[in-house]
Order: C-alpha cells, then structure tokens, then sequence
C-alpha cells in the first residue's frame, strides 16, 4: 500500500501535499452521502435532497492527526459515519490502507475495524453501565481471543488502564462512579485494546470540563507517540483542533472548502469562511479583545434542503461576487499543499 | 446608590441519596445598574444554582435555600410571598437559558408566548401586544418579524430561537436579565452575533446582566466584572482585566494556562489543571481545590480560607494569593 496511485503528478490531490514519503493509511475520495426527504405516512413521496457530504475528497497520512472542523450540520459526523461504513455512502470511495471499505463484507470488515477504532463524544452513553471499567476494558481482548485467558485479559486491562492514568483502584468501579475525565480515559483505554492504527475521534473532549481538556489532550499526543498511531479528529473547536492537529480540513455545508498544514491554515487561512470562524473564536484576554477586530458574519447556514447555487458560502460572504453565484467553485490548491474551494483566492 | 443585585452569603443546598450536596455555600455577589458581570466556572461548581435561586426556581425538595439574602433594588426576594415573586419575575428580572428549544413552548407560535407575557405583566391589549411582538422581534434581529410571527418554535433556526429568548426577556423592559450559558448550544459564528446583540442591547436599555458560563473567551469579551466559582464558593474576584492578567488563585491561573489560545504560538504541550473535579458529598475540610493545587501549604488541607482583598476590589480565596502576585499569565509567552 503506496502513496495514493489515483492522482498523478499532473493531477494533484488533496490527500497530502505531494512528494511526502509518509504513506496514506486513510483515503476518501468524492464521497458523497445523500439522505432522500419523504413526506406523507402511507405513500412516502421523495420531497428532496439532503446533500450531507456532497463530493468529499482527503487523505490521512500515517502518523498525523488530521483535524476536521465546522460548525453543526456542516457534515463532518456524517463524514465519519461513513468512514466506518455506518452509513453506506451515496457514491465515492474510502479506501482504507488501499482497499475500499465499501465494497467489503461484513466478515472484512470486521477484521478491518480492529485496527479503526472510534472514541465518542459522550463517554457516559457509549460505556455499559452495568460493567466495571475493567470488565469494560477487558472485554474486546476476550471477545476477539487476544488473550488466552480471563486472568490474562485482567492484567493487560489493568495495564491499559495504567497507560491511560487510571489509577488501579478503579478496575471495580463502574461508570456512574467516574467523572467525565476518567470515563473518557476509560473509553480511550478499551479503544487500545485492539491495538489499532488509526483512531477516529467525533469531539473527544468538547463533553469535558475546560481542567479537564488539556489533561484528555495531552494523553493523546502521548499515546499517539508511544503507539505511532494515526488520527482523525473531528471537533468544532479551532483552539482545540490546531493544538492537536498536523493538517486540517475546514468543512461547509457538506463541502471541504479549505484544508492545509495547520500553520498555513491558522495564520494565513485563504477561505473566507475559515477566516470567519477564526475571528469569531472569543480568545480569553479582555485587553486583546478590545483591540480586535469584529468581523461577525453575517446570516445563517443555508438549509441543506435548498442549497445556494453556485458557492454555498457566497450568500454570507463578504467578498461574493456575481460569478460566485454561477459555479461550484473548486477545491485547487492555491499554494503548495494549501487547498481552497474559492474563486477569489 | 447600592448595587441593583446584592447577593449575600446565599446557600442553597440539596438532598440527594448520597448525601447533603451543598451546591451554594456562602456566596455573595453584587451586579450594579447597567453592568454586565460574569459567574465563571465549571460543571457543579454552582453557579446557575446561585442563579436559580435568585429566582427563586430551585425544585423543593430536593433543594432548598438555607440561608443569605437576595437583595434587589434595595428588596430581600427570599422574604417575597409566591405571588409577589411571580410578579417579578419576567418583569424586573428576566433569564434566558442555555437551551431555548427546552424554555419555548413547542405548541405556541412564537407570537403568543411573547404577546401573553406582554398582556399579563403590562396589560397590554391584543393589538398592542401584536404590535410591540413585531417590534421585540426587529430589535433582535430576526428578518421579517410579521411573518414569524404565527411560526412555531421548530420552524426556527438555534440561532434564532436565542434571539426569540432575548426578545421574551427584554418583552417588559427588566433591569436585570440573567443569561445562564447563552451560546453555548450555538455554533461558534452565531455565538458572536448573540453576545455583541446581548452588549448592543445591554448598552441601549441600560439593563444590567449576570451572565453565567464555563467559557473564558466569552467573558473576556463581554464582562466588565468576574466572579469564579469551584465548589460552591466564589474564589475569586475582580474586573476582566484583574482576573486575566493579574489572577490571583490558583484556580483561576490553571483555568487560563490551560486553555489553548489562538492569539499565541502553539504550545508544544497543554499545562492541565492535575486531578478531577471535586466531589461535592465529600469535599476536603480545608481549601476545595488544595488536593489539585500546586500551591498548596499545610494549612490549606483544614482551613477554609475566606474571600480577601488582594488590591482594590480584586478579592481572592486563597492563603497564599500574595505569593501570585507576579505577572505570570502574559499573552505573549
């Protein structure tokens, strides 16, 4: 499994920023999800088109964290849902160490999912309340006969959970008697079980308390140090996701309008709506506020039903013009590994 | 003239299963007419229960208030019988909440929950109440007021749903509006359009705000005063500009280094606050926040210390504030 073989030099791509050696462990390419809107109870009638993910294109390479950002609705759950082949994808590919995950099997994917693991928002819903945290962390050695016996199992759990800075003590505990820290750590512990190569985060830390965040960041860029693990990370919080991230993918209304090295992203962002949200991220300085500059955007998301033509920003754009009404623009790289879906870029 | 707010040593307590939780424990705070002041702090640290109770909205059982004063515009509201304390509310003080999908009636339009609070608290008639509906809901920013009127609450975006709250919250022309976690359920870019209509119309109307939120950035931009809170106790005290630059418990310093900022250079590691949140059933004999202090002395495992001055009207909660007392948080390191 080599670079990406679908874009020659001519025909670049957004997976990465070209002569790179770094392999791709990830692709998605044009990947479009569509949820058909039904009205009536008996007959149901197709009364439109929720173009959730429409024609989504990027690639994560082996060893990086890849942030995607953007506000609700914009698609990057769905983006993730696909990934996982949780949702079957309206068109498009996402190759997974090369091999289409949406042509697979369930017995394939099965084995591919041991090596993708996913941590959730809420750690509370996603752990059996009626399990203790090292019952939960045990659990998958036993299911997928990674240990040879339940004594086995217990002592690489206690070990995982160690890893995580979960304190022994806390093996009898279940998740009701745990903080919201602790049970995200405890998430994190059975996710590396499996001892995955890549793991997708839907917001790991927004449910946290602000102490909280920076200890759960922390132990990730740890983790992903110790097991050179990949990482997808979708958040909406800019501050979080440019701590984290190596590259970032910036989506709109189903669309990838910008992505770029986390740098060149944050200082010197090409999109206007990327621009746009970085200035409207309140910073915790009263004297820095004062001297800001207020650029609140105008308007509100479009409604995925009724999309503008054209540029689905260009209606709360401050740099619109009359063309960006006419076409899609494309996602052209402006500067070297720095993509943008603009004209006026 | 006093503050229009004066909250002094309130404690409001709650009986749970486990144990007796105290959720407020001798908090005072004061809002003066006119100024946006801030509560700050994280998940049960109390800070919408002191709202709540100003509100006098805390469930009965398990809460109750235990003891202190609530004194607006010169009135204790904890000596108000029930219909006085209806009267007020709404009328003098407004709140508007986190969630407003939760706070609408789904079944009413928009335009009959904002005309019935106009009929009941100024007796308004229909056609009154109709026309100044539409006016709440220019002044707030929603395009095309006439015709949103007859929509419900679903047929409403989050965003604009929050603008309907402040419209229903300034329908009386309160002096005091507290505003429990305001954006926090809105996306980053209509969160800044919601906070610079909440300061607009602030400024305009002259109404004092109390605005409650676990968010730093927020109250940066838009407190004049701020109050954080751990435990159930306010630990610190003091203008935006002391809490940011000068902050003098430790909490507060742990709060802002270990936030990422944007404004400055990526930072190659996070400076986390240590150890978990506090158990309110079982909190320490002494300072709260000693077991993740870095700071701490032995006496700050048995003695609770109190709210002090550390300059001026900069109040801090903490035996070794003076020592804090170097600029430690600059933005450009």
């Amino acid at each position: 499994m080599s670079e990406a073989p679908a874009f020659g030099p001519s025909e670049r791509s957004p997976a990465g920023t070209g002569g790179s050696s770094n392999r791709t462990i990830l692709e998605v390419r044009n990947l479009k999800k569509y949820f058909p809107v039904t009205s009536g109870v008996l007959t149901q009638r197709v009364v439109g088109v929720v173009k959730a993910v429409d024609d989504v294109s990027f690639a994560v390479r082996e060893g990086e964290t890849l942030g995607l950002v953007g506000e609700s609705g914009c698609g990057k759950t769905t983006t993730v849902r696909c990934i996982l082949q949780l949702e079957k994808p309206t068109g498009g590919e996402v190759l997974f160490e090369g091999q289409d995950l949406a042509r697979m099997d369930e017995g394939e994917l099965r084995a591919v999912r041991r090596r993708i693991q996913v941590i959730p928002q809420d750690p509370y819903g996603s752990l059996n309340p009626r399990m203790t945290v090292g019952q939960t962390v045990a659990e998958p050695l036993t299911v997928h006969g990674l240990a040879a016996s339940r004594a086995e199992a217990t002592a690489q759990a206690a070990d995982l959970l160690a890893m995580v800075g979960l304190s022994g003590n806390l093996a009898d505990r279940y998740p009701h008697e745990l903080s919201g820290g602790q049970r995200q750590r405890v998430g994190i512990a059975r996710a590396l079980t499996l001892k995955p190569r890549f793991i997708l985060f839907d917001e790991p830390v927004s449910a946290l308390d602000v102490s909280i965040q920076a200890q759960i960041i922390n132990l990730l860029e740890d983790l992903q140090e110790e097991f050179s693990l990949t990482y997808l990370l979708v958040a909406h919080d800019l501050s979080v996701v440019r701590h984290i991230s190596d590259r970032v993918a910036v989506m709109y209304l189903g669309k990838i309008v910008e992505i770029a090295d986390r740098r060149a992203l944050y200082e010197q962002p090409l999109h206007p709506y990327t621009k746009a949200l970085l200035a409207a991220v309140p910073i915790p300085d009263p004297t820095v506020e004062a001297t800001r500059e207020r650029t609140v955007l105008k308007g509100e998301v479009a409604s995925p039903l009724d999309p503008p033509a054209g540029c689905v920003f260009h209606p709360r754009c401050p740099i619109a013009i009359p063309e960006c009404s006419q076409a899609v623009p494309p996602l052209r790289e402006v500067r070297a590994g720095h993509w943008a879906a603009c004209i006026r870029v | 003239m006093g503050p229009l707010l004066e909250v002094r040593d309130l404690r409001t307590h709650f009986a749970t299963a486990e144990g007796l939780i105290r959720a407020v424990d001798g908090v005072s705070y004061d809002v003066r007419e006119g100024e946006i002041v801030a509560l700050v702090g994280e998940s049960g640290c109390g800070k919408s229960v002191s709202a709540l109770s100003i509100m006098r909205l805390i469930p009965k059982p398990p809460g109750r208030i235990v003891g202190g004063e609530v004194l607006f515009a010169g009135r204790d509201l904890l000596t108000l019988d029930d219909e006085q304390m209806r009267r007020l509310r709404g009328r003098e003080i407004a709140m508007i909440f986190q969630e407003p999908m939760t706070s609408l009636n789904p079944v009413l339009t928009i335009g009959r929950q904002l005309t019935e609070t106009l009929e009941v608290h100024l007796g308004l008639g229909k056609t009154e109440a109709a026309r100044r509906a539409i006016e709440l809901l220019g002044l707030v920013g929603i395009p095309d007021p006439e015709r949103r009127l007859p929509q419900y609450p679903h047929q409403f975006s989050g965003g604009m749903r929050q603008r309907v709250m402040i419209a229903m919250a300034l329908s009386c022309r309160p002096r005091l509006i507290l505003a429990d976690e305001p954006t926090t359920a809105l996306d980053v870019t209509i969160q800044a359009q919601i906070l610079e209509l909440l300061k607009d119309l602030s400024q305009r109307f002259g109404v004092a705000m109390l605005i409650i939120t676990h968010n730093l950035g927020v109250v940066a931009r838009y407190a004049d005063r701020v109050n954080v809170m751990y435990a159930g106790k306010v630990i610190e005290r003091g203008t935006a500009r002391e809490i940011y630059h000068d902050p003098r418990h430790p909490y507060t310093l742990g709060l802002l280094r270990s936030v990422p900022r944007l404004d400055v250079p990526r930072k190659a590691k996070l400076d986390p606050i240590e150890g978990q949140p506090p158990d309110l059933v079982r909190l320490p004999p002494g300072c709260a926040f000693a077991p993740r202090c870095k700071f701490a002395i032995p006496r700050c495992a048995h003695d609770v210390p109190p709210l002090l001055p550390v300059g001026g009207e900069h109040l801090s909660a903490c035996w070794v504030a003076e020592s804090l007392a170097s600029p430690v948080v600059s933005p450009a390191t």
